[in-house]
């Protein structure tokens, strides 16, 4: 339902009483709402729902996810079980 | 790490809809509730790539597609006033109502206009004091925080020219509405990230309890919704029921507290009827006493406006997952993606408009290989 | 477009009676109008005002090659309406003369003469209406093309948005030479020449109420001497195409129709710049349906695709050219795209314009 995408966050300035910052999305830089994020840190990713900043990505998090990711099936082939044929290699 | 690329990766894809494989061994229905999920499913063909054992039910999370008819109707109504700037989001001015949609309306001199933030609509309000500024508040909870801060900011600020017209829905109790109906088909969710981030997963943990339903908090590209998948089969298969987060690098516990506090101050709960369900108790968002007179329908006198949804249309029986598309007798008929009659045919993504797409291969082999 | 002239602390040139802003009388017919002719627009289309002026223009066929040709001559027409004016790496008048030449190339014809007709809105700066013609006259030049002939009308305040341009142009299509759609025939290969999406995503970023900022420019360019360079190869190109409103998408399914052959690309070969990708994940949008002003879509027979992909790479607007797919007699006037994960999708065009969405 909700187009959010990830962004670094380049800088961070007050806006009338509103913290606002510029985020960079692969090259893209739009002004973004930080009022949801008030302790993100200039570097750090965001996702940006409509203009704001919603959640701080966890880059360990991140990191783990992908390492479990790599460890699904290895061992399986250790242990010599046939998984069944990948849906993916069709 | 960018937090893109990497869940793209098709080498880690096959690993997933292997292990997916691995650990099907019976049918099970799995329900994605948000479009940006079913979006991830379609782009890349995991529907298709993933064992026929599982069958992928799209859900009712599309905002713009759940709006009921008479919301659309009247926003139509507000955006037709003179000396009314009406603003929307990209996706809904496409969207029709009883008989014609936001483009139409500028077409006979409406002033409507495409906003990527709430705030940009402020921002409209501020520039043209001798208009009335109105902004169609449309989303799920992920979306409720960036238009309650517009309200916010409007009252801190003293614009009078700014309102907004409210069509807010809730996850839970639309997941509640679906494991509740007679029949229902569903035996897993895969609960929305987004709207996770603000809400937190606090909320999901009743609704695994007293339905006994396995909900997995899921993110967005495709090596997540992939993911959420097997967590699903995983729970199923063992015959667990549990609340999982498969999006911990964005989602936590409690949620974004900032954001519920904000969005608790500007609106408050109420009953919202949904295109192509119907009401559903308790399921929205509505202006809060404190904040009503930035209430678009109290501020524009259009009338009563109370659009009846067509009574050929089956989008809701097709939203939860008791027919398919083409079983509808209006399918590819009255209802196609020029002229859709409801929330399935309205989005690109939604169930009627996809398998519309898919019907024109008509189960012709493809080929595809570009080599040189 | 490196000998584009600089604008900035330009100052307008003109006598003309000292308007800084186009007036009424400007379109007028009278002295008006003659001065801006004289000093503003054939000193940017790089026209002597010796040269006679007349009611049209007279184009010596038998010294363009006409006759040798085999007598074909393709002719196209487009209007401009671009908002902003300006925008990152081109602007209207650039685009007002690309278009119609890469239009023209696209039958694979060498253009030899242009027309330009301006809708100008009451009140619009000398200085901004110099700086378009100006960059039209590099633009021109840059293609090997003229512009011959021209009109301009002025509109009151309010009836136009700003400058409205018209080019036609004609072109001469080389003996053997036969592009069209409707050659596109299964086990031909689909190559396109360079990334995509830049235009649409440089426009898009200096819209009104979308505002973003990127280095990402249009790739605005002439394509005539790329399509020259591809027929010196193989006069057997069977299909180009500019894929510029509704991307390289709309470009393929207008094939798939008119031809009733299936296409299919795999989106693992499409050259996205990271730019693109980045506007296109945060506004929602699909890369390949967003325009494009310097790139083609050529379909040509298997046998030949190895030197016109060469010839491509060859020429500075086709460095990048690759495959990405081919046309296959299945699915009949359908276009389907095979994913990164190696399922098939069924691509259509968009109802209208890409609108930015929030699911």
């Amino acid at each position: 339902m909700c187009l959010a995408v990830p962004g670094k966050v380049m800088d961070v300035r007050d806006d009338r009483g509103t913290r606002m910052a510029t985020v960079n999305f692969d090259g893209i830089e739009k002004e973004i709402c930080l009022a949801y994020l008030p302790d993100i840190a200039v570097g750090e990713y965001v996702i940006v729902h409509v203009g704001f900043a919603i959640s701080r990505l966890d880059e360990d998090s991140a990191m783990e996810t992908l390492a479990m990711f790599r460890e699904l099936g290895i061992l399986e082939e250790e242990l010599g079980v046939e998984s069944s044929e990948a849906g993916a290699a069709s | 790490m960018k937090y893109l690329d990497e869940f793209n990766d098709p080498e880690l894809a096959k690993k997933l809809f292997a292990d997916i494989d691995r650990v099907t061994t019976k049918r099970w229905a799995i329900m994605e509730v948000c479009g940006g999920q079913t979006h991830a499913i379609i782009r890349n063909g995991i529907d298709q790539l993933l064992n026929d054992k599982i069958e992928l039910i799209h859900g009712p999370g599309c905002p713009v597609c759940v709006t009921p008819l008479g919301g659309i109707d009247k926003a139509l109504a507000i955006a037709s006033l003179p000396d009314v700037i009406f603003c929307s989001f990209g996706d809904m001015i496409r969207v029709p109502g009883s008989n014609r949609d936001l483009f139409q309306v500028r077409s006979e001199g409406g002033d409507v206009r495409i906003v990527y933030s709430p705030l940009d609509a402020v921002k409209l309000a501020e520039e043209n004091p001798d208009k009335e500024v109105v902004f169609f508040a449309i989303g799920f909870e992920t979306t409720a925080p960036a238009n309650a801060m517009s309200v916010h900011q409007a009252k801190q600020r003293g614009i009078t020219n700014f309102s907004v017209l409210v069509s807010h829905v809730l996850v839970p109790p639309a997941i509640e509405a679906i494991v509740d109906a007679e029949d229902s088909r569903v035996d897993g969710f895969l609960a929305a990230g987004h709207v996770c981030s603000i809400m937190g997963t606090w909320q999901y943990g009743p609704l695994v309890d007293k339905h006994q339903v396995p909900i997995v908090v899921t993110g967005f590209e495709p090596l997540d919704v992939l993911e959420g998948i097997r967590r699903v089969v995983i729970q199923l298969e063992e015959g667990r029921a549990e609340l999982e987060n498969a999006y911990p690098r964005v989602v936590s516990e409690e949620g974004n507290v900032h954001a519920q506090t904000l969005v608790a101050e500007v609106f408050e709960v109420c009953d919202r009827m949904w295109r192509g369900i119907g009401e559903i108790p308790q399921s929205g968002w509505r202006l809060a006493p404190a904040y009503r007179e930035f209430d678009a329908e109290l501020r524009f006198d259009v009338g009563a406006i109370d659009s009846p949804e067509s009574e050929l249309c089956r989008s809701g029986e097709v939203l939860q997952g008791f027919i398919k598309p083409n079983e509808c007798e209006a399918f590819g008929k009255e209802c196609t993606p020029r002229k859709p009659l409801g929330a399935t045919m309205v989005s690109s993504e939604g169930a009627c408009a996809a398998y519309y797409q898919y019907r024109r291969l008509d189960g012709i082999e493809v080929e595809v290989s570009a080599g040189g | 477009m490196a000998d584009k002239p600089n604008f900035n602390g330009w100052s307008c040139p003109l006598p003309l009676r000292d308007y800084e802003r186009i007036v009424i009388g400007h379109g007028g017919g009278g002295k008006l109008s003659a001065e801006l002719v004289e000093h503003l627009f054939l000193p940017a289309f790089d026209v002597g005002v010796s040269e006679e002026l007349r009611d049209s223009a007279v184009i010596d066929l038998g010294t363009a090659g006409l006759a040798e040709s085999g007598g074909r001559l393709a002719f196209s027409t487009d209007s401009y309406v671009v908002r902003p004016l300006f925008f990152p790496g081109g602007s209207i008048g650039d685009l007002a003369i690309n278009g119609t030449v890469n239009d023209v190339a696209m039958s694979g014809a060498q253009p030899i003469a242009l027309s330009s007709g301006f809708i100008l809105e009451e009140g619009l700066e000398m200085a901004t209406l110099a700086r378009v013609a100006s960059d039209m006259g590099t633009a021109a030049k840059l293609a090997g093309v003229r512009v011959v002939t021209g009109d301009t009308k002025v509109v009151d305040a309010g009836q136009a948005d700003g400058v409205y341009i018209n080019t036609a142009g004609i072109g001469i299509i080389p003996e053997g030479v036969d592009i069209r759609p409707g050659r596109a025939t299964p086990g031909d290969v689909v190559i396109l020449s360079g990334p995509i999406g830049m235009h649409g995503v440089a426009v898009m970023s200096k819209r009104e109420g979308l505002e973003f900022g990127t280095e990402i420019e249009s790739d605005s360019a002439p394509l005539n001497g790329l399509v020259a360079d591809m027929l010196a190869v193989s006069k057997d190109l069977h299909v180009l195409r500019d894929p510029t409103r509704g991307g390289v998408t709309a470009s393929l399914c207008e094939i798939a129709t008119t031809a009733d052959v299936g296409i299919a690309y795999e989106e693992a070969l499409l050259p996205i710049p990271a730019e693109v990708a980045g506007a296109c994940a945060f506004l929602g949008l699909d890369a390949m349906s967003v325009a494009n002003e310097g790139k083609l879509v050529a379909i040509v027979a298997p046998e030949d695709a190895d030197a016109v992909l060469g010839a491509m790479q060859a020429n500075a607007y086709g460095r990048e050219a690759c495959i990405i797919g081919k046309v296959v007699d299945a699915h009949h006037g359908v276009v389907v795209a095979k994913t990164t994960f190696g399922a098939t999708r069924v691509v259509d065009l968009q109802l209208g314009e890409q609108l930015p969405r929030i699911c």
